[in-house]
């Protein structure tokens, strides 16, 4: 009998339309070399005409810190974290090889000759597709990080809640 | 077959995702049934193209390479 129910389970519909047609990306690293594919996989879901949305959370939201920013922060700590991490999308720092900054100088003098866009670059192209970007409002508090440090364009603040409830019928990728 | 083409791009030295996402951005300008052009010397647009027409709609009326430069035609849909 459990049989049955299996068979009674199984899609009835074989030829139903599979595309997704949104796409999530949680931007949790603020790594270079994870920053660059979120941003590529952002701007090229947006392409495909996915509905896609960002969220950025923990060293993923430094990414979304004005450039002009060097230190954000409201105490001690959280100005400490940002002097380690200087935080903007043009100061992302290699997960591997970063060699004290000389890694992603090399990386990104690589990226010119080969003409692949910054992750600035393709920031920007994101916000002009219509990508939403979701600042993570808890780690806006734990780094002490105020809407006027942060790049234009960007949506409200959210949580985990929200990001599951857009995810149920995405793809999302965890970066 | 020049004939019908309403817009050209140049995506010459741009690498992924760059065509697909230029690409995109000048459909969106366009209305239904008008013509791109589109040249690209990333190799890796001749798969993109073909994917990102699939997934779209977009019509691939014609690819054709000339050297190092790819030839893409899209109808849009």
């Amino acid at each position: 009998m459990a049989t049955e129910e299996m068979t009674l389970s199984v899609p009835v519909h074989e030829h139903e339309e599979h595309a997704h047609k949104k796409l999530v990306i949680i931007a949790w690293s603020g790594d270079l070399d994870k920053v660059w594919p979120q941003m590529i996989l952002a701007t090229t879901g947006a392409a495909l005409g996915m509905e896609t949305t960002i969220f950025f959370t923990f060293w993923g939201l430094f990414s979304l810190v004005k450039d002009n920013k060097r230190i954000t922060g409201e105490n001690w700590m959280q100005k400490m974290v940002a002097m380690m991490d200087h935080p903007g999308v043009d100061h992302l720092k290699l997960g591997k090889m970063n060699f004290a900054g000389a890694g992603p100088v090399m990386m990104k003098k690589l990226a010119k000759e080969h003409s692949v866009a910054s992750p600035g670059e393709l920031l920007q192209l994101a916000v002009d597709m219509g990508v939403k970007l979701v600042p993570c409002q808890m780690t806006m508090d734990l780094l002490g990080l105020k809407r006027e440090d942060m790049i234009d364009g960007l949506g409200e603040p959210a949580g985990a809640t929200v990001m599951l409830t857009e995810s149920q019928d995405a793809i999302t990728l965890f970066i | 077959m020049s004939q019908g083409i309403t817009k050209t791009l140049d995506l010459k030295g741009l690498s992924c995702p760059l065509p697909i996402v230029k690409t995109a951005q000048a459909a969106k300008e366009l209305q239904s049934g008008d013509v791109i052009e589109a040249l690209a010397t990333d190799p890796g647009s001749v798969a993109d193209f073909a994917a990102w027409c699939k997934s779209t709609g977009n019509e691939l009326v014609e690819q054709s390479q000339d050297g190092a430069v790819f030839r893409f035609v899209i109808r849009k849909k």
